[in-house]
Parts: C-alpha cells; sequence; structure tokens
C-alpha cells in the first residue's frame, strides 16, 4: 500500500543569498588562503542539481608540508604555550561565531552536501556552535579529567567525511584546541565549503595563524597528511575500508590514532514499544541525512509480534517523506552527495534483490537533475544478505524479525561493526538489559540519532576506536 | 628449582601450555630447552604452534562472556585469590625467578614480593575502574546519558621479555581485572615462572580460559595473534620496538588495538594498561512520566 497525502505543499524555499558563495577558495595555511603549490584545482558540485558551486585548491605533498610546518610552528611558538584559559576564549569566539553566522552555514551546508536545510539548521550547525562552545570551558580544566598531567599531543593532522561536514570538523577541532593541540585538517572532497568559511571564522576569532590550517583535496591529500612525518595524531572519521589502510599506513610509526568508522548498527524494536514513536524513530534513523550517516539505524530488528502492524505504519510514514530541493523547509529527504555514492547504494540495493529480498518504495517522484535515491525498505532480508551485513551509507532499510530478547541481541551483534545501537521498548529494566548486551559505543532508547557535545561517540570492534565528545573526547588529544 | 636434599632424586615437573584451563602440550609435540646460569638446563618448555594460539583464542572468547558476565566483587575476590595463592608459593617463585633470571635470591624475592603487591592492587580495581572511567553525562535533552566502560573482549598479551614475573604479572592483571580474556605469549627465554604462574591461576577459582599461557618463539606467535580475527586487542609490549610495525599492520585487519609501553615494572602502577583495554559504551535512556 503505497498512502500519499492528498494534499500539496507550497514551496517554502530558503533564500539561497543569505551566503556568498566565490567562485575560487583557496587553502587555508598559516592564517592565510592560498592557492596551491602547483595550482591544480577541483570542483565542488551542488549535489542536488549537479551544478559547479566553486574552484577548490587541491593540495598537493608540499601545500600539506606547509600546513604541517605551520602548524608545529603554532603549537610550539603560541599555542602550546599559552594558558589554558586564553585558548578557551578563542575556542568561544569561534562558537558565538558559528551561532552568530548559523544560517549561511546552513546554507552553505544544503548547497554543499544536498542535506535538507531544515537538518543543517536545526542540527548540524547549532550542534558544531555547541560542540566549541562545551570544549572551550575543558582548556584551562583539563588536569580534573582524569588522564594525569594535561600534556598536548602536538599537531593533529584531520580527516573528514561529507555527511556532517562542519559538525564533523567541529568534532576533531574543538577538542583538539581545548586540549593545546594545532591541528591540519582535510574536509571531503565533495564537501570542502562550509570548512573553508568555518576557517575565515578563525580569522574573524584572531586564532592565531598556523592553530588551525585546513587543506583540501581527495584522497590523495588525505593520505599524504597522515603520512607526513610532522603529524603527531591522526583522528580519522571515514569508511573501515580506508581506516584499515590509515592503520597500515601508521603502523610503526607511533603516531596516536583515533578512528571513527563505520556501522551496520541494529534498531530494535519489542512488541511493547511505543509504536507511533518507533515509527518516528526508525524513520530518523535511517532516512535522517539521506542515510548518510555512520551510525544509522540501517537493520531494524522488530519482533515478530508486531512486525506487520509496524511495518504498515512505517510504509504509511514513508508515503507522507517530502523529498526533493535541499533548500526547501519542507523537505525530509535531501539529495545524494554524489554521483558515486549514487551507485553504490543503487548496487547494493541491487544485490538485496538479487538475494531475495523484497523492495519497497513509496511513491516518489525524483528530481530530474541531480543524486536522488527514495527511501528503501527491504523485507525478507537474510542475515547473510549483503545489504544486512554491509554498510549502505544511503537511505535504504534492512528488516529482520526476532522473536525473543537473546534472538535480537545476537542478530544485533551478528556484525564486525559495533557504533551504535537502537531500542524501543516501554520497559526500562529491559532497555538497561539489551544495552548492556549490545556491542556498540551508543545505545539510544526509545530515541535514535541524537548527538551532543558532553556525550561520548564512538565504536567497538571495526567501527574504530577513540572517543568524541565528553570527558572521554579529551583523551584522544592528550598525551596521556 | 627444588632441590634434592639428603640425597633424594626430586621429581621434576614437565613443563605445559595453559589453554581453556588444562595443562596440555603443543599439540605439534615441540620443546625447546629453557637455559638457566652457564647454559644449565632448566627444563624443556613447550614451544607452542599457531594451532595452539588459535585454540587459546578459543578458549578465551569462550570464557570471556562468563569473565565479563561475573560481578564486579566476585572479579576482585577471584583475583584477591590469586594473590593468596601467589603468596603462598613465594619460596617457589623466588627460586624460579632467580634461576630464569640469572640473579641472586634475595633480590628475585623482592620481585616475587612486588609481583603478588601488584596482583593485590589490581585485586582492588574491578569494583572501582567503572568509576573512574565512566560517569553520567549531562546532554541537552531529558534523557539519563551515562558512560559505562565495557571489556575490550580477548586481548593478546606479548608479555615482557626480561622480568619474567613482575613484567608478567603487570601486563596480565590489569587486562583481566578489566574484565577481558587474555592469550599471553610468556618471556621466550624465561617461560618457567609464567607456568607456574598459570598453576597459580589453575587453582585461584579464575574460571577456565580466562587466562591462556603459551610458551614458544614470541616471533612465531605474536604475528598470528595480531592478525587474529577474534582477537579484539593485543599488547606488544613485550615485542622489541623494530618488531611492531609488522604486527601493527597486520591488526589492521579487524581494527584491533594496538598498546605497548615499556615502563620500569618496579615503579607504581597507573590506570593507564587498564584503561588501554576498555571501551567506552554510552545509553541514551529516556526520562519521562
Amino acid at each position: 500500500m503505497t498512502d500519499t497525502v492528498p494534499w500539496d505543499y507550497a514551496p517554502a524555499p530558503q533564500e539561497r543569498g543569505i551566503v556568498t558563495i566565490a567562485p575560487s577558495y583557496g587553502l587555508f595555511v598559516d592564517g592565510e588562503f592560498a592557492a596551491a603549490a602547483d595550482g591544480r584545482t577541483f570542483a565542488t558540485v551542488n549535489p542536488a542539481t549537479e551544478e559547479p558551486l566553486a574552484e577548490v585548491a587541491l593540495a598537493g605533498e608540499a601545500d600539506v608540508d606547509r600546513a604541517v610546518r605551520a602548524a608545529r610552528a603554532a603549537y610550539e611558538k603560541v599555542w602550546g604555550p599559552m594558558p589554558g584559559a586564553q585558548r578557551a576564549k578563542y575556542i568561544y569566539r569561534i562558537a558565538r561565531l558559528i551561532a552568530e553566522r548559523a544560517r549561511e552555514f546552513a546554507v552553505l551546508e544544503s548547497l554543499d552536501n544536498g542535506k535538507p536545510i531544515k537538518e543543517s539548521r536545526d542540527v548540524d550547525v547549532p550542534l558544531a556552535s555547541a560542540h566549541f562552545f562545551y570544549h572551550a570551558g575543558w582548556a584551562d580544566k583539563l588536569e580534573y579529567a582524569g588522564f594525569g598531567p594535561a600534556r598536548p599531543v602536538g599537531v593533529a593532522g584531520q580527516v573528514i567525511p561529507w555527511n556532517f561536514p562542519l559538525l564533523m570538523a567541529a568534532w576533531k577541532l574543538a577538542p583538539a584546541l581545548a586540549a593545546g593541540n594545532t591541528c591540519v585538517l582535510k574536509p571531503a572532497e565533495t564537501t570542502p565549503l562550509t570548512a573553508l568559511l568555518l576557517a575565515e571564522v578563525c580569522q574573524q576569532a584572531e586564532l592565531p595563524a598556523g592553530v588551525v590550517n585546513i587543506i583540501t583535496g581527495a584522497g590523495e591529500t588525505g593520505a599524504a597528511l597522515v603520512a607526513h612525518p610532522g603529524v603527531d595524531k591522526i583522528a580519522f572519521t571515514g569508511s573501515t575500508e580506508v581506516g584499515k589502510q590509515i592503520l597500515r599506513s601508521a603502523a610503526g610509526t607511533g603516531k596516536k590514532l583515533t578512528m571513527e568508522l563505520g556501522g551496520k548498527a541494529a534498531n530494535i524494536v519489542f512488541e511493547d514499544a511505543p509504536l507511533e514513536g518507533a515509527v518516528e524513530g526508525i524513520v530518523n534513523g535511517i532516512f535522517f541525512n539521506q542515510g548518510h550517516v555512520c551510525c544509522a539505524g540501517s537493520r531494524l530488528l522488530v519482533q515478530e509480534s508486531v512486525a506487520d502492524i509496524l511495518l504498515d505504519r512505517l510504509r504509511r510514514r514513508l508515503g507522507t517523506l517530502r523529498l526533493g530541493d535541499p533548500l526547501d523547509k519542507n523537505t525530509d529527504i535531501g539529495a545524494i552527495n554524489s554521483r558515486q555514492q549514487l551507485d553504490k547504494i543503487r548496487e547494493l540495493s541491487a544485490a538485496g534483490e538479487t538475494e531475495g529480498a523484497e523492495r519497497w518504495s513509496p511513491a516518489c517522484e525524483l528530481p530530474d537533475r541531480g543524486y536522488w535515491f527514495p527511501p528503501t525498505l527491504f523485507t525478507g532480508v537474510s542475515q547473510s544478505s549483503r545489504i544486512a551485513r554491509e554498510e549502505i551509507f544511503g537511505p535504504v532499510l534492512s528488516v529482520l524479525t526476532f522473536r525473543t530478547p537473546e534472538e535480537a541481541v545476537a542478530k544485533a551483534n551478528n556484525t564486525p561493526y559495533g557504533l551504535s545501537a537502537g531500542v524501543w521498548t516501554e520497559k526500562g529494566s529491559r532497555i538497561l538489559w539489551l544495552a548492556q548486551r549490545m556491542r556498540a559505543g551508543v545505545v539510544w532508547a526509545n530515541t535514535y540519532n541524537r548527538f551532543d557535545p558532553a556525550s561520548p561517540f564512538g565504536g567497538y570492534r571495526e567501527s574504530g576506536f577513540g572517543r568524541e565528545g565528553g570527558r572521554h573526547g579529551l583523551r584522544a588529544y592528550l598525551d596521556a | 628449582m627444588p632441590s634434592s636434599g639428603n640425597g633424594r632424586l626430586a621429581v621434576r615437573k614437565t613443563y605445559k601450555l595453559f589453554i581453556g584451563g588444562a595443562f596440555p602440550r603443543s599439540e605439534s609435540g615441540r620443546v625447546y630447552p629453557v637455559l638457566g646460569r652457564g647454559g644449565a638446563l632448566l627444563g624443556n618448555a613447550a614451544q607452542a604452534s599457531r594451532k595452539d594460539a588459535r585454540d587459546a583464542v578459543s578458549a578465551a572468547r569462550a570464557a570471556a562472556g562468563t569473565w565479563s558476565g561475573a560481578t564486579a566483587y566476585n572479579r576482585g575476590q577471584v583475583l584477591y585469590r590469586v594473590a593468596e595463592m601467589l603468596e603462598g608459593r613465594a619460596a617457589q617463585f623466588t627460586a624460579e625467578v632467580a634461576a630464569a633470571e640469572n640473579i641472586r635470591e634475595p633480590k628475585a624475592g623482592q620481585q616475587v614480593d612486588a609481583a603478588i603487591d601488584r596482583w593485590v592492587w589490581y585485586a582492588g580495581w574491578p569494583d572501582k575502574v567503572a568509576q573512574i572511567a565512566g560517569g553520567a553525562n549531562p546532554v541537552a535533552g531529558p534523557y539519563f546519558n551515562f558512560s559505562v566502560p565495557e571489556p575490550t573482549g580477548v586481548v593478546a598479551v606479548i608479555a615482557p621479555q626480561e622480568s619474567s614475573l613482575l613484567g608478567l604479572v603487570s601486563v596480565v592483571a590489569p587486562v583481566i581485572a578489566t574484565g577481558n580474556a587474555a592469550v599471553v605469549v610468556a618471556s621466550q627465554d624465561r617461560p618457567l615462572p609464567a607456568i607456574s604462574l598459570a598453576e597459580v591461576l589453575a587453582t585461584s577459582d579464575l574460571p577456565r580460559g580466562v587466562v591462556n599461557l603459551l610458551t614458544g618463539s614470541t616471533a612465531e606467535l605474536a604475528p598470528v595473534l595480531a592478525g587474529h580475527m577474534d582477537v579484539n586487542a593485543i599488547d606488544v609490549t613485550g615485542v622489541a620496538g623494530a618488531d611492531r610495525a609488522e604486527l601493527e599492520r597486520l591488526a589492521a585487519d579487524n581494527v584491533k588495538r594496538v598498546f605497548a609501553a615499556e615502563q620500569d615494572w618496579a615503579a607504581p602502577p597507573t590506570a593507564q594498561r587498564m584503561l588501554a583495554f576498555l571501551e567506552t559504551k554510552t545509553v541514551w535512556h529516556p526520562m519521562g512520566t
């Protein structure tokens, strides 16, 4: 059944003109924007329209080297010796400037990434500001963090993904700066623009030159950064596959590492769950940010006794999701971030059908241009199927069922990943029973995809190691 | 080595592996001579094979759930019981450490005393570590958000090569105090005190498989454990710095946590070795009427 809403929404566009996009952007090194040494550039496009947004400098090895040297000099001469209370003030400034320019950031993020404006406006940008605000306060309190004398690590090389470009930059920079490190950050090649606006914010905050350096480029730039001998600490968020490559390349170097990698999280619904809430949580778990979320609830485990009624309601709810222009305030599902990602989602979805699962999507008109994929649900999924094992990183939900709590636990943990899990039940004791048994770093009960700067985030097993957020996140940037 | 007084012929011990609570020989049938002062034969140690290492991992995996599921109080009591057993065998360990490390008995006795005290120190941690490593997190929303440390799982430990008992205890105790199960590779040339420690563990109410001990070639066994897909973490402290890179590369295959920290084993320990083998789980529990 493909119920659709009986009315049309009028367009509610967010004004695009609030943000000015320059025709080209340089690398942010030592406090200044500059072209790449060899003058190379690449285009970043709007995935909703395939229109180029700007040309961005492509950092090569010489640029990486210059950025690491700038960070080293700033670490030794300025940021390292600076009293924590003063570092705190700079970080507070950044937090406030992001909040002041929040709408610019939100529009730019939606244009470059394809995510709906209501998500960039209500989630990504406020959380990014909050992350700087939270960590600013740690800068002069590090001796209370419980990791011994507060010594920074040095120069941090940070490589972040395209799914939450500004927020991931905040997760990386804020704790590193608070702990007294300097940074070279590489945003993803498809989403460099908000990081470059953040560089401008660093200038406005009068952050000393070289404390934050932002170099743009693709995988080669990231590889050069993590391989640079002047980098003391590597922080990576991205796929498990690339994470393993980085681990291999860093072997024997003694560099300190944190890895936030992929996931294949189970969202477990018990028969006593508040079903309306569970339906919203399932939708939020897998369709938030087009499913481009490492902790997405991509495996729905529903107790057999309520499977039919839950799936019925879920299908009805999916019929009301609005897919389209990311800058429309009514939009629920935006564009897939890139052609490459779209191809991967299509390939895995096709594999799901080949392996015998039943595919369903609501009636959903896709725009003619841009990269789009409808919200998709697979039922009758076996545990051995690729769509139950591999991270799709798209709006595709695999549904499995269980009878007993023990079976739910076994199925949920039947993955090499271990980033997150969700549980839906009215029983508090069952929440805690289940949470204890999940081999996962974050467990959401009767909610999903919630983040907070005070709440440690990170994985078990092949989802990586190290935490981001809270007191625990500081350990990644202290020489403990 | 117990000497044969009054002309009595001593009963010698066959040194074996410790896997799943049992003391098997290596499935390969191999042994290697362990030599003491002046090349004197102290005994033949089992030279564990890669199959033995895999069996040890299976035993550890089977034990990991039981051990991590025990109450912290219970784990503390079991560990304290180990210290009691060590104390009772102090004289034996002193003789073995003296022979293994080629040092005089008074010095060996200090090592044994320190090892027992170290074990007691760790025995007090299981029911406290969650309070220093976890806590409640003040999130902006109607949730009780808390973080708890949980054991990483199966941890391979390459024990220090020099310090045959104190070093060994200093790397094994933190791993199991935090609820992990361990596969330990003893000092290659000084393995005999480790095997006696296994005998202590076998008689201390420690569930079988929580600690498994292999003797043999570090260069042969360490890569097997570093590359094993059911090992969650590896402590490579007992591997020379130059040889660690290859183990780190192998460990990447399943994103193993790799830890190494040389230290003066006589110095007081810190929580570092416990925190290295703990994962942080954060739970968002709803609040409402």
